[in-house]
């Protein structure tokens, strides 16, 4: 079947992988507007300093669901430093590339992962920002600027 | 990129096309007079000698087949490329034959094809005035607007026939005659409407109308633009002397020849294949609206393209379900902006007032002749299947609830 995505981006879409909620999440984070048509809302679960699950549920088009899928893949398991250092770049290749146009839900995966890490340190009592970095919350197309890798 | 196929699911061999409005298939009536024409007369219309005699007569013969099926006289039927050039003829070619006389205004809709807003663009860098029509919730144009927004240096009207995406038929005939009552050329974009409802010119009182032959199960790469006798937009293409010095280029003859057997045909069965369609249209938009929760169509129900639905589902975005009926087997089209290059939702439910988190959940399946009761009811079977279980995945879809309930008050009021 044609496609304009990869075949990898599309069984992430046909069947993604920790999709669901998390009622005792250590860490929940959102990013996206619904205007933009692109929403990922992400739960950790964290014992120890290692991801030990990870849930998302999104709204968006085909590449918003496969980046989400692929970035919940690439971080379970992993300590919270390691999920820190997690790129849009890394969930594309993961993915054996995205499409142009669809880049930005990459970011947008990236940054629902650093800002439910965000929303875990500050349960913890512990600034976020000089660990984490500025969150986009809104994915800045809308506004007329552009997504890179 | 490399591996676009096979991505760990077994895709569907049946193909259900219900995406007509974007284009039709081909019937085999106009596709064998295509392939007659490609290996038959392989004059240039415009030679003088036999060969090229049989290429005028196929041109001949389609104008007066398209003549008939809109009312109009074969001297009043000009081809061209495509739907897209018959508009961007009428809106430019007018605006300058008109910048003659100082009329530098135009009126137009807010949900216009894109040939026609971007014609009406150029024409605004070019130091024209535009007015765009608003719409009404239900996808019509008011009257009374464009009794209002005519003044005395207003060059055309253009107003399109049937919206491409939520299949509103415009009461055509009233804004024509507002237009004339005032001396103004008054052109409508019928692209989505011939073939698929009776349109006649003389009924209509229409001075330019365009129309393409791919929407009504021609070929592609051919379109006409009918000009009322007497009304002359400027050339947009200036050469050799073909279509009455009007259009120059030499003609697509198997083109053309496909276009008038093709509209011939639709004209032919027009009856039969609306009452087929509504059916399935009806089919498809009753069972939706009562099996999946928070669905709501677009577009008012009447007077409505047979062929036509078009269907919002909060809570999700439209590209999800489009890849998923793909998956089915099943082609329609979205009005997310995810699915476009630009990212910009469509204008079309903007200008109806569709908010933009419910516009990026809309999908618009459209039916042809060749399409069955059984398509239509597999249609709503995968629907009712994918809908629930991509709404589970989605944050959206209790916020989305939300939104949809406060618009539909909005609307109830």
């Amino acid at each position: 079947m044609a496609s304009m995505y990869s075949a990898k981006v599309m069984e992430h879409f046909a069947n993604p992988h920790n999709v669901g909620e998390m009622p005792d999440a250590d860490g929940i984070g959102e990013v996206g507007n619904p205007k933009c048509g692109d929403i990922m809302r992400m739960y950790l679960k964290i014992r120890n300093n290692v991801i030990e699950d990870v849930k998302f549920l999104t709204f968006g088009c085909g590449a918003a669901i496969a980046t989400s899928s692929m970035a919940t893949d690439l971080i379970k398991g992993k300590t919270v430093e390691e999920a820190l250092k997690l790129t849009n770049k890394a969930v594309v290749e993961a993915l054996d590339g995205l499409p142009p146009v669809k880049v930005h839900c990459s970011v947008l995966a990236e940054q629902a992962v650093k800002a439910a890490l965000a929303d875990y340190y500050r349960r913890q009592g512990v600034d976020p920002e000089p660990i984490v970095g500025k969150i986009e919350e809104d994915c800045d197309h809308c506004d007329g600027g552009s997504c890179e890798l | 990129m490399e591996n676009r196929s096979n991505g760990g699911f077994q895709p569907s061999e049946k193909i259900v096309y219900l995406d007509n409005a974007a284009t039709t298939p081909c019937a085999p009536e106009a596709l064998a007079v295509v392939v007659e024409a490609l290996s038959g007369a392989c004059g240039n219309p415009s030679s003088h000698y036999s060969i090229g005699y049989e290429a005028k007569e196929i041109l001949d013969r389609a104008r007066a087949q398209v003549a008939a099926a809109i009312h109009a006289s074969p001297a009043e039927i000009f081809f061209t490329g495509c739907g897209s050039e018959a508009d961007n003829w009428a809106v430019k070619g007018s605006a300058l034959t008109k910048a003659r006389q100082n009329k530098r205004h135009l009126i137009t809709s807010a949900f216009e094809h894109h040939a026609v807003l971007h014609s009406m663009r150029a024409l605004e860098r070019m130091g024209f005035e535009v007015t765009y029509l608003p719409v009404s919730p239900e996808g019509y144009v008011r009257p009374e607007d464009l009794e209002a927004a005519i003044r005395p240096d207003t060059a055309l009207v253009s107003i399109m026939m049937a919206n491409n995406e939520i299949g509103t038929i415009q009461p055509i005939k009233e804004l024509a005659e507002i237009a004339h009552k005032h001396g103004v050329w008054f052109h409508t974009d019928a692209v989505q409407a011939v073939g698929a409802i009776p349109v006649d010119v003389q009924e209509l009182g229409v001075d330019l109308l365009s129309m393409s032959a791919h929407k009504f199960n021609g070929p592609k790469g051919v379109g006409a633009l009918y000009c009322r006798k007497g009304v002359w937009p400027q050339n947009l293409i200036d050469g050799g002397g073909q279509e009455s010095r009007h259009r120059a280029g030499t003609e697509n003859v198997a083109g053309i020849a496909g276009m008038g057997a093709a509209l011939e045909l639709a004209v032919s069965h027009l009856e039969e294949r609306m009452a087929h369609e509504t059916q399935l249209r009806d089919y498809v938009i009753d069972r939706v609206l009562s099996s999946i929760p928070e669905a709501r169509l677009n577009g008012g129900r009447a007077p409505r393209l047979p062929g036509n639905v078009n269907l919002s589902f909060p809570g999700l975005e439209g590209e999800t379900i489009l890849l998923d009926l793909d998956m089915h087997g099943i082609c329609a089209s979205t009005g997310s902006a995810c699915n476009s290059d630009s990212l910009d939702p469509s204008h079309v439910l903007q200008s109806i007032g569709v908010p933009e988190e419910i516009g990026h959940g809309s999908m618009r399946f459209t039916f042809g002749p060749q399409n069955t009761m059984e398509e239509a009811k597999y249609l709503c079977d995968v629907l009712e299947e994918v809908i629930p279980r991509r709404r589970a995945m989605s944050c959206m879809w209790l916020q989305g609830q939300n939104t949809a309930r406060q618009f539909s008050r909005k609307g109830e009021k």
